[in-house]
């Protein structure tokens, strides 16, 4: 009946002419790149103003507004613009008053007290007082109350208000990281929330809070409109209204970005260093911004497993490990090398620390030392029979998928066998981490502002589901941990930290891999960022940033 | 049968290791494990997987669908008021619609474009209106839909400014007026609309053909012709409704699809819809949510199967009579 196409005689000529008609498509997706001609000068210097728009992006959307209940980033990164705490850290990362107006501390470092500024409000009106303060610790340490931010406040053992300005806390014994804790606790109205249960409360889609900012609307799913607090506490906003659109891509993200929908967006390396400095018409309206990162990546060994209870085998991974090779090959070049878990530049990061070389030959020797040799010469080295060979166990993480992948690489050349798997988070954690079934991690920390790390090195956090599950074991570190928690003289805990950076890295049971940059987009339009970053980056002063009249969007400022 | 297919996904969820417990953001040196124990005791995930399931079944006898774990305790299906008057909207409430709006529009879209195609292929069968039908039908099966989603974004969002890029609404939606309104959410439901309508449209258009292809070839129709009647009334009265039968199966069975979303489309272009719902209820063990979507689910795919056979009945009166075609 039908034959097939290539059977029949017929002549394809007419083909051609559907074969044009593709390319004419084809040519019309891709070729008439049309260029609307910006011709602002947006480098133009203006004074500063009130007013404007800024708009910007998130991945994922809080699951709502009272942020020691929701837990995520999402939800803190809005929340912190709508709510004042006691503390913050200031632009060198120092703490300073945010509602305190000042602070002391006792003699026998065990009572904090708290003098809050006069004449608070919130932004209904009513006064803010130290009763609010009060109500918001007792919120987070109430035993319904499930914050998983609760440990560092269930430390008080009494806290009082003896007048309406006065807060003050004591603790069973002196705790070094209270005003890390302080400084991290959203104050919330006591006049709204008395009585009910904060994880259902509708007041975390509807807040009322004291900050520079009040939530106006909340599209589920969509947005998030904030506008300037007329009553706020701590003065003026520059930019009327902040807008938090979610997209939760990358790519529909920067797409946003390029057509000038949104006016800020974090990068990735890739974005930051190849496609904007190619691209003339988004270099002339983006400026790009490079701040430290507040989490490093780490190879971290199970300390429990053969060989690595071995100082000398870790060394020699260390040794093998070309750390710059994965900056420049997974981060391409955005970030630095680390020697401590503490930001570099603040005063916790040790400077006479260095990080380990890159040095092959020492790994060997190490190797050799340790009684590892390559007695069947198939290029593996064995100890008593048994090949070295062990599995790094990632989550699901480009980067530190590809620095594993280095890794494997580097280790293979000393004679190391390598395995890569990554994990889906939830397995990952439960079946791998709680268990302690794993030979090696590759992994990121948080590089804290307060030093105190006991939860990750003490050798008493080792328990599943505790954040020690490396096993690091080391009864010097533990003495300087312990020390540090107690000591809350600035100059006297530094130096205890030092001295912990300084053994850690020492005995690595972890190998440092890299801190990258967090590399951010803004649009030129908003003014008053510091660039360079400082150390707290660019976002300790985003009250003082403003949009100038002429560079507004019209479309938007309108409504 | 729902009690069944609740059960085994109930254990399958439960098999899968983790809870809502140990996402991303609780892997924090400050969040302790106590706290993330009261946590499991107060959404009773310390209790027997068989104990869960015995509490889950007796909240759905009464259509409770309790409260996701991950969003503040949101409802998980319809809104709930408290003492105070405030309404907290349910999840699948705000995701449904929006997904169901975007299949239905293009479910008609397919169908639409699908049928004529369909037509024409089978007509000339073999012609170069065939040829060019089934070589636009498999590029676009074969173009990844995403690939094609961020192309025309760039070229219809940035590059030329004609359609908005992502989300469903403009940030001055509420601005506008009715008329404006229905445009604004039109011209951002445009692009998610019509790629998956594209690149669904080989599977149906080839359904239309094959069907009017045996229809064509069968003895009635020859007898029409040779009764002399048009080749417009051969092809349209007497082929088309006969070619069309298997299609009202291939529309029921994909009723459930209509509510399922997809992740990829969702997350590329912004958009709050039941996919997106669903899978990020899984990665965070959201177990209310996931079991919600999966019971609703379930229950328009048996829905949509007796929606199918009762329709095939009504539509062919071999089927009514039992008679067996061919």
């Amino acid at each position: 009946m039908n034959k097939p196409a290539f059977l029949t005689n017929k002549p394809h000529y007419r083909n051609a002419k559907y074969i044009a008609a593709s390319v004419l498509i084809i040519s019309l997706l891709s070729g008439c790149e049309k260029k609307v001609v910006d011709t602002t000068d947006y480098n133009k210097l203006y004074p500063s103003q009130t007013g404007g728009t800024l708009i910007d992006a998130m991945i994922g959307e809080p699951s709502g507004l009272i942020s020691m209940i929701a837990g995520e980033s999402a939800s803190s990164a809005i929340s912190s613009n709508i709510f004042n705490k006691l503390l913050k850290y200031d632009k060198n990362l120092d703490i300073e008053g945010e509602i305190a107006e000042s602070w002391h501390i006792s003699n026998n470092q065990k009572t904090i007290t708290f003098k809050l500024k006069p004449n608070l409000k919130w932004a209904d009106g009513k006064p803010l007082t130290s009763a609010d303060v009060l109500f918001t610790w007792q919120a987070v340490t109430d035993e319904k109350t499930a914050s998983p931010y609760s440990s560092d406040y269930l430390l008080v053992k009494k806290a009082e208000t003896p007048d309406a300005l006065t807060f003050s806390v004591s603790y069973e014994q002196a705790y070094a990281p209270a005003l890390d804790s302080w400084a991290g606790l959203q104050i919330l109205p006591k006049h709204l929330l008395e009585g009910k249960d904060l994880h259902t409360t509708a007041f975390a889609r509807n807040p009322v809070g004291s900050n520079y900012y009040k939530l106006d609307s909340w599209a589920h799913g969509e947005n998030l409109k904030l506008s300037r607090n007329e009553k706020s506490i701590l003065g003026q906003a520059k930019i009327d209204k902040l807008v938090t659109r979610i997209i939760p891509d990358n790519s529909a993200q920067f797409l946003e970005l390029m057509a000038d929908n949104i006016d800020s967006m974090g990068l990735d390396p890739i974005k930051y260093s190849r496609i904007i400095p190619a691209r003339p018409e988004l270099q002339k309206k983006l400026a790009l911004y490079k701040e430290l990162g507040n989490s490093y990546t780490y190879m971290g060994f199970n300390l429990k497993h053969k060989p690595f209870d071995d100082k000398r085998v870790r060394l020699a991974i260390n040794y093998a490990i070309d750390k710059q090779e994965i900056i420049d090959g997974v981060y391409l070049g955005l970030g630095i090398n680390i020697a401590s878990p503490y930001k570099p530049g603040t005063r916790w990061s040790n400077p006479s620390l260095t990080p380990y070389p890159y040095d092959p030959v020492k790994a060997r020797a190490l190797l050799k030392e340790a009684g590892f040799t390559d007695a069947d010469g198939d290029g593996i080295l064995e100890r008593d029979g048994k090949p070295f060979a062990f599995e790094i166990i990632t989550n699901q993480n480009k980067e530190r998928e590809k620095s594993a992948v280095l890794i494997q690489r580097r280790l293979k050349e000393v004679g190391i066998s390598v395995q890569i798997r990554a994990i889906e988070w939830a397995s990952f954690i439960s079946r791998f981490i709680k268990t302690g079934d794993f030979d090696a991690v590759v992994l990121g920390w948080s590089l804290s502002l307060d030093p105190d790390q006991y939860s990750i090195w003490h050798s008493s956090q080792q328990a599943p589901g505790q954040f020690n599950f490396i096993g690091y074991n080391n009864p010097a570190t533990d003495k300087l941990l312990e020390q540090g928690r107690l000591e809350l003289n600035p100059e006297k805990r530094m130096k205890i930290y030092h001295e912990f950076s300084r053994v850690l890295l020492e005995d690595s049971p972890i190998v440092y891999l890299s801190a990258g940059y967090g590399l951010t987009a803004i649009h030129k339009r908003i003014k008053g960022i510091d660039n360079p970053a400082p150390p707290a980056g660019i976002g300790y002063n985003t009250h003082e940033w403003y949009i100038p009249e002429p560079l507004r969007r019209n479309e938007i400022s309108a409504n | 049968m729902l009690i069944g297919i609740s059960l085994i996904s109930f254990f399958i969820m439960h098999l899968a290791p983790g809870d809502i417990t140990n996402n991303e953001a609780s892997f924090n040196p400050k969040a302790s494990e106590e706290s993330r124990q009261k946590l499991r005791e107060m959404y009773n995930l310390d209790k027997p997987v068989i104990v869960q399931y015995g509490l889950w079944l007796k909240r759905m006898v009464s259509f409770d669908f309790g409260k996701s774990f991950a969003s503040h305790q949101k409802p998980v299906f319809w809104q709930t008021t408290d003492k105070d008057g405030n309404v907290t909207r349910g999840l699948i409430q705000d995701a449904l619609p929006i997904t169901l709006l975007i299949n239905i529009l293009g479910l008609i879209i397919t169908l639409t474009l699908a049928i004529p195609l369909g037509i024409v292929a089978a007509r000339k069968y073999m012609g170069w209106q065939d040829r060019s039908i089934t070589l636009f039908n498999f590029v676009g099966f074969s173009i990844p839909g995403f690939w094609l989603s961020l192309l025309l974004m760039y070229w219809l969002g940035v590059m030329n400014n004609w359609l908005p890029i992502s989300g469903i609404h403009s940030l001055n939606y509420e601005t506008l007026d009715t008329w404006g309104k229905v445009k604004d959410t039109l011209s951002h439901l445009l692009m998610p609309v019509v790629i998956p309508s594209i690149t669904g449209l080989a599977g149906i258009t080839l359904f239309v053909k094959n069907g009017m292809l045996d229809v064509l070839n069968q003895d009635y129709i020859t007898t029409a012709r040779a009764k002399g009647l048009t080749e417009h009334k051969v092809v349209y009265t007497h082929a088309l409704r006969n070619a069309l039968l298997p299609l009202i199966t291939i529309v029921g069975l994909s009723i459930p699809g209509l509510i399922g979303g997809s992740v990829i489309a969702e997350t590329i272009f912004a958009i709050p819809g039941m996919g997106k719902l669903f899978y990020d209820a899984v990665l965070m063990r959201d177990f209310p949510v996931v079991m919600g979507i999966l019971t609703i689910g379930s229950a328009l795919t048996l829905i949509g199967n007796l929606i199918a056979d009762l329709a095939y009945a009504w539509a062919d009166p071999r089927v009514r009579r039992g008679v067996v075609r061919d």
